[in-house]
């Protein structure tokens, strides 16, 4: 578990203490857990105001309590099959130090307390979401729980923002 | 002590002291040029202000430095010495050097190493050597010995009751003393009631510095604390004691004395009563009056107007709610939040408002040394000092307005020789000039300097590189002008430290457009040349055009809004031409560019309703069409930041929250000329000449007119007399004895058939609704019923008026077409039109 340690990811997904204290949640069939304490708070589903020109990714803009807040597709953006109108969508809104930004997952679950010894890296054969933004699995004992990491999912650099107009 | 208190105190001191030392700058310019012993004498003030405070503060450089300028000033105020140009330079050094210390101890703590040994002798040459008796002899110009900041200030803020001038405010110390290690003995504090007191101040040389008294007189009210120093000081000051002779004074006092420095001093034959009274009733002249303003963090009043503009929206939000649910005791609740939101909004915004002359107060200063520098002779003149603009706004234009006017100096304004020999006079005039115009502020910056000369900014565009030869000859002189905006270009032959280092005016223009400001330059050679930079008023609560288009609302900022045009019927086809594959509109005869929405963001086009609504809109020099599917309403909107992620999206300038609590993005005209590659198009281009042209041919008495058909017949009238144009349902009008009237706008508004009084067959093209022009407001207005609204143009009015058939004034040609001109006043009374023309 030493590894574990030195790589403590900025995103604060994985911490050195026996337990980890994770928020978890479901897109399309995977489970996928984030440190809770980044977790500003759970909407329902929102009518997102969409931004042409920009990528895909960017969901659009949500209206909390006056705040303008960016919601992210995180299946577009973990790169997983989009969801259909009538699968559930739930948003989950991220302290980030610009600003809350929100999260659509399909359904929210519980926050729960994950011992470290059933942390792994994520193994070379992972299929589902893109690697990139995966840092490990919870092996829980009904399902494998996934960690992602926030801070890459919401490098605005790697999100692409189109700017050239449509022919 | 604790630290805290002290900072407050030392904050307090360095606002007051900037604020002292913009008011000084000013001030100084003015003295050269009108001496005046009133302003030597506020001058005077101010530097001793600083001067006090500093000593007891334990800044002793800065001590030094202002206690030499005032022995000049007091000299200069005495009319011992004349009020030269190198009296004031002398001074001006000094208010920078006092500038850089503040600085310095705002940022590290300290004064700094500096001691400005140059400064200080310059001064005492300027001095010339000999000291009045009643003022102390100049400090030495050595190096002080290096504060130990904490301790001595600590110190330093013991003796506050006693000293202080304009930290009086604040409330006295908590009588805690530490001893200090402080290298000076004079700067030795004793603990409370200590007979060390006592001692350090016979070890006092008599100096500027003040006896402090005991602690333990700190509990005594405040007044007599104050008394010793300020009486003594003033005392001292007029050379009526000596500081010996009052801090002998003030020893006695100490010692249990219970009368007053006056009285003890006067005993002592020192002073006369008189004298006492005198400047007793000086220092009562002093104190202001009463504390009319009071100090806010700007920080809080940001707060404030962040939830201003939450209940904004909260605000509309309701509004919107009240239109669809009936209950008048809602409604009337709803109203009334309506107007005090409106009231507060305006109120938190006045807050943030502050007079330009904050910022301009330095140009003076500014315009001075510059022209003494570059061998010129120039002239400030400012006008609308007063006009308010939003403080943040005006923290961004200081430095573009400081560059042009640098610019303006240093490149606009000839040398005297040259503007002799072309017979201007020596002096070159800059004026400044600020006025509010369509909510929007305007800033003019113009020089009557030899004006820009477009072939100088063609040669030196070629040899950059930044156009091609063919390109620089062809393109209009105006548009050539405009390259001084891009980035890279400078004419001036040699670089200087003030200017002509190529980064200045892109920089300008940039800074102000990053406010949603604009800036412009006109320029005559030989004449001078204007720059106009226009600023909005604020930035955060904006009035702005509500669209639709790919089933989104987009807000277009009012003040890039130009007009509305809706091609319907037959026109919404023909109305839409196209020049090279680019669409465009013919407006008055001018082709505009049309930028279509939908295209532009990939939306999907709307179901059309076979009327194209455009949005003529300016956007830099440009103007163009922008095609919407729908035109919604206006909106006071709080324009609210995209977040990081979104930092690379062109097109949108922010986005606010409707009254519905959804989000609509506020487009940015620029970027989406940009994207819609419009803004540099030669048809944009012609464009904003005939525009500049137009705009130009307005301000010779051309006026809006509107084109009405009535039967077969086109009427021309102003439309100021129009305070708006209705299309009204038929089935809602009513017949009140012998008017016909309709429900409009919560009025009775009566309606006047104007086919009927002009005894034209009228042919309404629509049976379902009226086309009527309201005229007047609220009470007195009235509507006229035409057959159709055609046009609005700007031209000049001119008729003949070989008519007499009623209602007509004379006969014109606009457009081609034949077009009565209609006298308005034979259907509108005179008070409606002038009711008309208010709200208008």
């Amino acid at each position: 578990m030493s590894t574990v340690t030195q790589s403590p990811t900025p995103g604060g997904t994985v911490a050195a203490r026996s337990t980890v204290n994770l928020c978890t949640f479901r897109l399309h069939e995977f489970m996928i857990g984030i440190d809770v304490t980044l977790v500003q708070e759970v909407l329902n589903r929102q009518d997102a105001t969409r931004i042409p020109l920009v990528s895909d990714v960017v969901q659009g803009l949500i209206n909390l309590r006056g705040e303008i807040v960016t919601t992210i597709d995180l299946r577009r953006r973990l790169g997983l099959p989009l969801r259909t109108p009538d699968d559930p969508c739930m948003n989950v809104v991220i302290r980030t130090a610009d600003g809350p930004v929100a999260l659509a997952v399909d359904t929210i679950g519980d926050v729960i307390d994950a011992d470290e010894s059933l942390f792994e890296f994520p193994p070379p054969t992972l299929s589902g979401p893109h690697r990139e933004f995966v840092t490990g699995v919870f092996k829980l004992d009904e399902s494998l729980l996934l960690l992602i990491d926030l801070d890459r999912v919401l490098d605005p650099s790697t999100i692409k923002i189109k700017t050239e107009v449509p022919a | 002590m604790n630290t805290s208190e002290f900072d407050d105190v030392m904050v307090e001191f360095i606002t007051e002291s900037r604020e002292n030392l913009d008011e000084l700058d000013t001030a100084l310019v003015t003295l050269e040029q009108h001496p005046d012993p009133g302003v030597i004498a506020k001058i005077f003030r101010a530097v001793h202000t600083i001067k006090g405070t500093s000593g007891f503060l334990g800044l002793r450089t800065l001590e030094s430095v202002t206690h030499i300028g005032e022995n000049l000033l007091s000299k200069m105020r005495d009319g011992e010495m004349p009020v030269t140009q190198a009296n004031t330079t002398g001074l001006l050094g000094m208010a920078d050097a006092v500038r850089a210390i503040l600085d310095n101890v705002e940022a590290t703590g300290s004064e700094g190493s500096e001691t400005y040994p140059a400064l200080i002798e310059q001064l005492s040459r300027l001095n010339s050597g000999e000291a009045p008796a009643a003022a102390a002899p100049a400090p030495a110009a050595a190096p002080e010995p290096p504060t130990p900041s904490a301790a001595t200030a600590k110190a330093a803020t013991e003796a506050k009751p006693a000293k202080a001038k304009s930290t009086r405010r604040k409330a006295a110390p908590e009588p805690v003393v530490e001893i200090t290690d402080a290298p000076t003995p004079r700067r030795r504090t004793a603990k409370a009631g200590s007979p060390v007191a006592e001692a350090s101040v016979t070890q006092l040389k008599p100096r500027r510095v003040k006896v402090n008294p005991p602690a333990k007189k700190v509990e005594e009210p405040e007044t007599i604390e104050e008394e010793p120093a300020r009486i003594g000081e003033q005392l001292v000051e007029r050379g009526l004691a000596t500081e010996t002779q009052v801090d002998e004074a003030v020893l006695l006092q100490k010692q249990g004395d219970p009368r007053h420095l006056g009285e003890l001093l006067v005993e002592q034959g020192v002073v006369k009563s008189n004298d006492v009274v005198e400047v007793l009733k000086t220092q009562a002249e002093e104190r202001p009056a009463s504390n009319e303003s009071i100090r806010v963090d700007v920080g809080l009043l940001d707060d404030l107007m962040n939830l201003v503009g939450e209940l904004v929206l909260a605000r509309n939000q309701i509004l919107q709610f009240n239109a669809s649910f009936f209950d008048p005791s809602f409604s009337a609740t709803s109203q009334r939040l309506n107007l005090i939101t409106s009231e507060l909004q305006e109120g938190v915004m006045k807050t943030r408002m502050q007079p330009i002359d904050n910022i301009w107060n330095k140009f003076p200063r500014i315009v001075r040394d510059l022209s003494l520098s570059c061998g010129k002779n120039a002239r400030l003149e400012m006008e609308g000092k007063h006009t308010e603009v939003d403080k943040t706004l005006l923290e961004a234009i200081k430095d573009p307005l400081t560059h042009l006017i640098r610019n303006a100096i240093d490149h606009g304004l000839e040398t005297p020789e040259v503007r002799m020999a072309t017979g201007k006079p020596a002096e070159g005039t800059v004026r400044l000039s600020a006025y509010h115009e369509g909510g929007q502020v305007i800033i003019e910056i113009a020089d009557d300097g030899a004006g820009i000369d477009a072939n100088v900014i063609r040669r030196k565009a070629v040899q950059k590189g930044m156009m091609t030869a063919d390109d620089a000859a062809t393109r209009p002189d105006r548009d050539i002008v405009n390259v001084i905006f891009q980035p890279g270009f400078s004419t001036a032959e040699q670089v200087s430290n003030i200017s002509g280092r190529g980064v200045g005016m892109d920089v300008v223009k940039t800074n102000i457009e990053a406010i949603g400001g604009s800036v412009d330059v006109q320029t005559v050679i030989g004449r001078g040349t204007t720059f106009k930079v226009k600023i909005p008023l604020t930035l955060a609560i904006i009035p702005a055009l509500l669209v639709n288009a790919g089933g989104e609302r987009y807000a277009i900022p009012q003040v890039s809004l130009v007009e509305l045009v809706r091609l319907d019927g037959e026109s919404a086809t023909t109305g839409i031409e196209s020049v090279q594959g680019a669409p465009v509109h013919r407006l008055r005869g001018k082709l505009l560019p049309l930028v279509f929405l939908n295209e532009v963001f990939g939306t999907p086009p709307s179901p059309s309703d076979d009327a194209v609504n455009i949005v003529v809109v300016q956007s830099d020099d440009t103007q163009f069409g922008l095609v919407v599917d729908d035109i919604s309403d206006t909106a006071e909107i709080v324009v609210k930041p995209l977040g990081r992620l979104l930092k690379g999206a062109s097109g949108f300038a922010g986005a606010t929250i409707m009254g519905d609590g959804k989000v609509a993005l506020i487009l940015d005209l620029l970027g989406v000329s940009q994207l819609a590659g419009v803004s540099s198009t030669s048809a944009a281009r012609a464009q904003a000449e005939a525009n500049a042209n137009r705009s130009f041919e307005v301000t010779n008495d051309h006026e809006s007119i509107l084109i009405v058909g009535i039967g077969d017949r086109r009427f021309a009238l102003q439309l100021a007399h129009v305070t708006r144009l209705e299309e009204l349902p038929v089935a809602a009008v009513r017949t009140a004895g012998d008017h016909r009237v309709i429900h409009y706008r919560d009025q009775i508004l009566p309606l006047v058939t104007l086919a009927d009084r002009l005894g034209v067959y009228s042919q309404s093209a629509n049976d379902q609704n009226l086309q009527v022009l309201v005229c007047g407001a609220g009470e007195r207005s009235v509507g006229l019923i035409v057959d159709s609204v055609f046009d609005i143009v700007d031209e000049r009015l001119e008729y003949s008026d070989r008519t007499e058939t009623y209602g007509v004034m004379g006969t014109t040609v606009i457009g081609g077409e034949v077009t009565d001109v209609l006298d308005i006043r034979a259907f509108v009374a005179q008070d409606v039109l002038a009711a008309a023309e208010v709200a208008a």
